[in-house]
């Protein structure tokens, strides 16, 4: 266990001081993520305001585009210096590896969702701030199920053709339960009188999700992975 | 073709085409009239799709677990024929929808999960054709996680929407219409069948021609 998590805190650390150095994938995906929403922001708008209940959907799928973008990105970096190969060679539990590489996305998504959350309070004048810990939670887990099909994903077609349009392609299918759950279970949220037993059953379906596709993405890291 | 594909093919040949009378010969229903008769198309074609997508799945698994090789030919096979027999039911249930419930669509549980795992389905083969060397382990994986996420689709869905009849009807089916159900059924089975191992053979032979070239070329 103690070896699992130091080779994930390390593939973390890795990231983060490569990050360090331009901050390139933090700045353009959050930026990305504020042109999405503006986007939405003038397609949904009627009569100088936004159609109503449309801000959990404008935040969840802003999150899902950002997020199939910084996941192309993280690993087109690895695959151009190598180092995917190089991890790969390392004396290290592989799905040690898949940990840390998830790790980093979700740091990097949760910055993202820092900024959407208020910017889609603001724009779309949905109550964000009314129940901050129950929104965390949806968030939090929605963007782990994401997250977690989506490393495998990126992983996986690091060397293939086509894998700038695959990834979007394989993952968007898979997760769609991940984005019903977190529309659903924000939407109920945001109402005017919030469904709090709906929002806890989408809770508890991203939940189950996660603990049942990260456990699978674990499983299947390294046989997806090796020749 | 072995011999065992063309018994397949000529009993599924023979009851496709004597089907038309048959279910002819069927009776109309209460509320629906002669309009329902597609069912017997479409109900047989529904569950072929989801034996198709559930042995892709599990060959899947097998290759990637297992390393047998031939398996990814099956899962392969068997996730053409997913993706074939997923288009036929989703356009005969529209068909069926637009005269039974005067849309073409509507996003309920069944209808929106039958559509989702579709396109799991054809990505996978996308992968395959599109994702240059190496795309077998690649789909295995994915194939697996379409499989693993076949449950959650239709649960979330489910508590999402609900208007699809429920499948608890057919046990209750009288007699009359139970018989041109089971006649289509065994028909689509058997091409399923011979489809599936033909196609399987054909992906085998293809891997080891491809073989042969790349040991040629070291040579």
């Amino acid at each position: 266990m103690n070896a699992f998590l130091r080779v994930a805190l390390l593939v973390v650390r890795k990231d983060l001081m490569v990050e360090a150095r331009s901050f390139e994938l933090v700045t353009t995906t959050l930026f990305f993520a504020v042109t999405v929403v503006l986007v939405f922001a003038f397609g949904l708008v009627r009569e100088g305001r936004a159609v109503d209940d449309v801000a959990a959907a404008v935040l969840w799928i802003a999150m899902a585009f950002s997020g199939t973008l910084a996941l192309g990105r993280t690993f087109e970096r690895e695959r151009q210096a190598d180092t995917l190969r190089a991890l790969m060679l390392a004396p290290a539990d592989r799905p040690a590896i898949y940990a840390g590489k998830l790790a980093g996305m979700l740091l990097l998504l949760g910055l993202v969702e820092l900024v959407l959350v208020p910017l889609v309070g603001l724009w779309f004048q949905a109550p964000v701030f009314q129940f901050p810990g129950m929104l965390i939670a949806l968030l939090v887990a929605g963007t782990t199920g994401f997250a977690a099909v989506g490393t495998l994903f990126a992983a996986m077609l690091v060397r293939a053709r086509s894998r700038d349009v695959l990834l979007p392609i394989l993952l968007y299918p898979i997760t769609v339960p991940v984005m019903i759950a977190g529309v659903r279970g924000t939407a109920a949220l945001f109402q005017g009188t919030p469904d709090w037993e709906l929002a806890r059953f989408w809770l508890a379906l991203l939940l189950f999700f996660d603990v049942v596709f990260v456990t699978l993405a674990l499983w299947t890291f390294e046989p997806v992975m090796t020749e | 073709m072995t011999r065992l594909n063309q018994i397949e093919l000529a009993v599924a040949g023979t009851i496709l085409a004597v089907s038309p009378w048959v279910i002819y010969a069927a009776p109309h229903e209460a509320t629906m009239g002669l309009v329902y008769k597609i069912f017997f198309f479409h109900f047989p074609s529904a569950w072929i799709y989801l034996i198709g997508a559930i042995v892709a799945g599990v060959c899947s698994a097998i290759f990637l677990f297992g390393g047998r090789r031939n398996m990814d030919s099956w899962a392969l096979a068997a996730a053409e024929m997913t993706v074939l027999f997923g288009a036929m039911t989703l356009v005969t249930g529209p068909l069926w929808a637009r005269k039974a419930w005067g849309v073409w669509w509507v996003w309920d549980a069944r209808l929106t999960s039958s559509l989702i795992v579709w396109m799991v389905f054809v990505a996978y083969l996308i992968l395959r054709r599109f994702g240059g060397p190496g795309s077998e382990k690649l789909g295995a994986g994915m194939a697996l996680f379409g499989l693993a996420s076949v449950p959650f689709i239709f649960v979330s869905v489910n508590v999402w929407r609900t208007l699809h009849p429920q499948t608890s009807v057919i046990p209750t089916l009288p007699v009359s219409m139970g018989r041109p159900l089971w006649f289509c059924f065994t028909a689509m089975f058997l091409l399923f069948l011979a489809l599936l191992s033909l196609r399987a053979r054909l992906e085998r032979q293809r891997g080891r021609i491809e073989e042969l070239y790349l040991a040629e070329d070291e040579a």
